[in-house]
C-alpha cells in the first residue's frame, strides 16, 4: 500500500484488466419462469418475479423502454439476512440494509458433494465431508463464505424442487454441519445452488431446518439458487454479493460474482 | 335431414379473413328486453296484466286493450308452421353472404303469429318448438326446431349462428391444473372439439391428473400463466389466431373478509388472477377473436367467464374474493360491449360455492368442477350467454333481479356474517 502503483487495489484492478481475474456469474436471470419456493397453500407465498412494460419506443413513451418488475425478497438467486428467521430477529444490524458491507466482499470455500447428490437427492453435507475437505485445501477460515456445490443448478424445470407427495427433495447441510461451521470455523455465511439453503426435507430434521434456524440464529447470511459452483476453485475465489439496500429487508434477489485468480493456471 | 357438419378444411392463405358483417340489430328500449332474456335462454314476451293477451314483437301498450301494464313473461314454446320461403336476395350484407336462407310464420301456441328463422329439418306445416337465442348482432331472434330432435340437428349452419358450439372448433382452456380444468377438458373433447389448448402455469410443479390431462383426446397443453403478461403474449402469438373459444377456469378463491386477513397479499393473489388476469386474456386475445367472428364454420365465437355468483352482491364469508369477483364481472360486462358486434358472445356461468379445496368447509349443495364443465358446453351448444349454475346460485340470481338492495342487506346482516 506504499505507492499508488502498488497498491493491493491497483494490483487487483490491473489483474482484472488482463484477465488474470475472471470474473464468474454466480446468478440465474430474473424470470418468471423460475421457481420460487412453494409453501402449504394455507400460508403466504413468495411472489414470483414479474414485469410490466412501461413503454416500448410507442405512445407510452416514444424513445424509451423501461419496465417495472415485482417480485419478494426471496425470488430468483437471493441473499438471506439473519432477521428472515424467527431465531435471527434480535440481532443487531440483521436486516439487508444494516449488514455491515464488508460482509458482502469475502474469500469463498466450495465444498463439492456433488457425486453424493447424484447418488441422494436428499443427500445432507456432514461433518465428515467438511473435515475431507479441509484436508484438500486446508482449514476453513474464519469470516469466509462457504457454498455447498450439488450441481443442483443444472436441473430445470419440475427436476429442479423435484416435488413429491411428502414435498421438495433436494440436497443441504446437516444440522452437526451448520453447527461445526458457526462454532468451530466462525463462517460469515452459507449458500446453496438449491431454492433454500436447508435441504428439501429439512423440516425433518432437528431443529427444523438446521441452516435456517442454526444460521441465522447466530447471524449469519444465506445465499440460495446459485448456479455455476462448478466453476470455482475449492478455495482461493473472492465472492462479492452485496444485496438490494432494501429498508428493514428480510433479503433481497442480487447479482452474486466470484472473482477467480486465474494468473497461475 | 342435416347433413353433419365435416370438419373445416385448412385456411386457404391468400384469401382475406371475411369481417364480421351483422343481421339488423336496431331494437327498441322496450325490445331490448326480449334479448336479455334470449341470452339467457328464455322464450319471454309481454303478456297484458289486464286482459291477458301475449303480444309479440315487443310494445309500449298492449294492442288488444290499450293497457300499459305489459310484463314480460316465460311463454310456452310450441307453435305450428303456416308459412315459409327461403330468401335469395337480401339487401343486408349479412344475410346476402348467407343465401339461402330460410324463414317462416308460425303461429304460435301462445297466442301472436310470428315471422322467425326455420331450422332446415321443420316439415311443411309441421309443428316446432320455438326458442329465442341472440344472434351475431347480440339482439333476441326466434328460431323454429323441430318439435322432436333430428339427427345431427345442432349442425343445422342457420341455427349455428346462433349458438357457439365446440365441434370442430379450437378451444382454449386456461387452467389445466386443477380439477376444474380437468373436467372442462373432458366435457369439451366430448362435445367434439378439434383441439384443446390447456394453459399450464409454473409447469416446474407437478399437479393432480396430469397424466389424466395428456390422456384426453385433442389436449395440447402449453404454458400459460395469467398472471405473467409475457406468458400470456407468448401464447396469444402462438394460438391467438386460432382461438375459437376461450374458457377462462383460472381462479383465486380464499375463504375471509378482510378483518380476519392480515395484509393484502391474498387480496392481490385474487385481484392478480380473477381480475388482472382476464384483463391480460383480453388484451391478449381479444383483438384476434373480435376479427375472427365471421371464419367460416370454426369462426371464433365465445369467450367463457366461470364467476361466482357473489360477483353480484358480496358474501362476507368469501367477501375479498367476492370483491374481485365484482371487478371481473364488471371487466366481463366491458368485453361485452367491446366484442359487441364482432358475432363473438361473452358467455358468464354464475355458480354457487364449489366444491374445492377452498370452499370445502362450507355445506352441501356445491357444485361439481364436472357439473361446472357439463353446464358450459351446453351453454356453448345452444348458445346461451348467462347461466346460474345449481341452486345457491339460482337463488341468488332470481333475488337480486328482484331487489339488489334487499339482497345485499340479506347477505351482510348478522346471521349471515357470522358464517365467517
Amino acid at each position: 500500500m506504499s505507492s499508488e502503483s502498488g497498491s493491493a487495489l491497483r494490483l487487483f484492478a490491473d489483474a482484472m484488466s488482463a484477465g488474470d481475474i475472471e470474473t464468474v456469474d454466480l446468478t440465474h436471470a430474473l424470470d418468471p419462469d423460475f421457481p420460487v419456493i412453494i409453501l402449504p397453500p394455507e400460508f403466504g407465498q413468495c411472489a414470483p418475479f414479474r414485469v410490466e412494460e412501461i413503454s416500448r419506443y410507442d405512445e407510452r413513451g416514444p424513445a424509451w423502454y423501461w419496465r417495472n418488475f415485482t417480485c419478494g425478497e426471496h425470488t430468483g438467486t437471493h441473499f438471506d439476512a439473519p432477521v428472515h428467521w424467527i431465531t435471527g430477529k434480535d440481532h443487531p444490524n440483521a436486516t439487508v440494509d444494516t449488514i455491515p458491507a464488508n460482509a458482502f466482499v469475502r474469500s469463498v470455500c466450495v465444498i463439492d458433494v456433488s457425486r453424493q447428490c447424484s447418488e441422494d437427492e436428499d443427500y445432507l453435507m456432514t461433518v465428515e465431508d467438511i473435515e475431507a475437505w479441509e484436508k484438500e485445501n486446508g482449514k476453513i477460515p474464519a469470516g469466509d463464505w462457504v457454498l455447498l456445490r450439488s450441481d443442483w443448478s443444472k436441473r430445470s424445470g419440475a427436476e429442479y424442487l423435484n416435488f413429491r407427495e411428502d414435498g421438495a427433495h433436494s440436497p443441504g447441510p446437516s444440522a452437526e454441519a451448520v453447527k461445526f461451521l458457526i462454532e468451530e470455523r466462525d463462517i460469515v455465511g452459507f449458500g446453496t445452488e438449491t431454492v433454500g439453503t436447508d435441504a428439501g426435507q429439512a423440516h425433518n430434521l432437528s431443529p427444523q431446518y438446521p441452516a435456517h434456524s442454526l444460521f441465522h440464529g447466530a447471524n449469519k447470511y444465506g445465499l440460495q439458487c446459485l448456479s455455476s459452483l462448478d466453476r470455482l476453485p475449492p478455495t482461493g475465489a473472492v465472492l462479492v454479493c452485496p444485496p438490494l439496500k432494501i429498508k428493514g429487508g428480510s433479503g433481497s434477489p442480487l447479482r452474486v460474482l466470484a472473482l477467480v485468480d486465474r494468473s497461475a493456471a | 335431414m342435416t347433413e353433419p357438419l365435416k370438419r373445416p378444411p385448412q385456411k386457404n392463405p391468400q384469401k382475406r379473413t371475411i369481417s364480421p358483417t351483422l343481421p339488423p340489430y336496431l331494437r327498441s328500449r322496450k325490445a331490448i328486453a326480449f334479448s336479455a332474456a334470449a341470452a339467457e335462454g328464455q322464450l319471454a314476451m309481454q303478456v297484458c296484466g289486464q286482459c291477458h293477451q301475449v303480444t309479440y314483437p315487443a310494445r309500449e301498450i298492449c294492442p288488444k286493450c290499450w293497457s300499459m301494464d305489459l310484463r314480460w313473461e316465460t311463454i310456452v314454446d310450441g307453435g305450428q308452421l303456416i308459412a315459409e320461403t327461403k330468401l335469395r336476395s337480401s339487401i343486408n350484407t349479412y344475410f346476402r353472404e348467407r343465401m339461402p336462407w330460410r324463414i317462416g310464420t308460425v303461429q304460435l301456441d301462445a297466442g301472436p303469429t310470428a315471422l322467425m328463422h326455420l331450422h332446415g329439418d321443420i316439415k311443411p306445416g309441421g309443428r316446432v318448438k320455438i326458442i329465442a337465442r341472440t344472434d351475431k348482432s347480440g339482439q333476441g331472434v326466434l328460431f323454429a326446431l323441430p318439435e322432436k330432435e333430428t339427427p345431427d340437428m345442432a349442425d343445422d349452419r342457420q341455427l349455428r349462428e346462433l349458438t357457439c358450439d365446440p365441434k370442430h372448433r379450437r378451444v382454449l382452456i386456461t387452467d389445466g391444473r386443477s380439477e376444474l380444468g380437468r373436467s372442462m377438458a373432458l366435457a369439451i373433447s366430448d362435445a367434439g372439439a378439434a383441439k384443446i389448448f390447456v394453459g399450464i402455469a409454473e409447469d416446474w410443479r407437478g399437479y393432480e391428473g396430469q397424466d389424466e390431462m395428456q390422456q384426453i383426446r385433442g389436449v395440447e397443453l402449453k404454458p400459460l400463466d395469467i398472471t405473467d403478461t409475457i406468458s400470456v403474449d407468448e401464447l396469444a402469438g402462438d394460438i391467438g389466431g386460432k382461438t375459437d373459444i376461450l374458457i377462462n377456469t383460472a381462479e383465486h378463491v380464499r375463504p375471509g373478509p378482510t378483518m380476519t386477513r392480515d395484509g393484502i397479499l391474498t387480496a392481490r393473489d385474487e385481484m392478480e388472477i380473477n381480475y388482472f388476469g382476464l384483463m391480460r386474456l383480453i388484451q391478449a386475445f381479444g383483438p384476434g377473436m373480435r376479427a375472427r367472428g365471421a371464419d367460416g364454420d370454426n369462426s371464433a365465437c365465445a369467450w367463457v367467464n366461470l364467476r361466482s355468483v357473489y360477483a353480484l352482491s358480496n358474501w362476507p364469508a368469501y367477501g375479498a374474493a367476492s370483491a374481485s369477483q365484482a371487478a371481473a364481472h364488471s371487466l366481463a360486462q366491458c368485453l361485452r360491449g367491446e366484442l359487441a358486434g364482432s358475432g363473438v358472445k361473452v358467455v358468464n356461468v354464475m355458480h354457487g360455492p364449489l366444491d374445492d379445496a377452498w370452499q370445502q368447509p362450507l355445506p352441501p349443495p356445491k357444485v361439481t368442477p364436472g357439473q361446472l364443465a357439463g353446464s358450459v358446453v351446453q351453454a356453448l351448444q345452444q348458445g346461451i350467454e348467462t347461466v346460474a349454475l345449481g341452486p345457491v346460485a339460482e337463488d341468488i340470481v332470481q333475488r337480486w333481479k328482484d331487489d339488489p338492495m334487499l339482497l345485499e342487506r340479506e347477505l351482510t346482516q348478522v346471521a349471515r356474517s357470522m358464517e365467517s
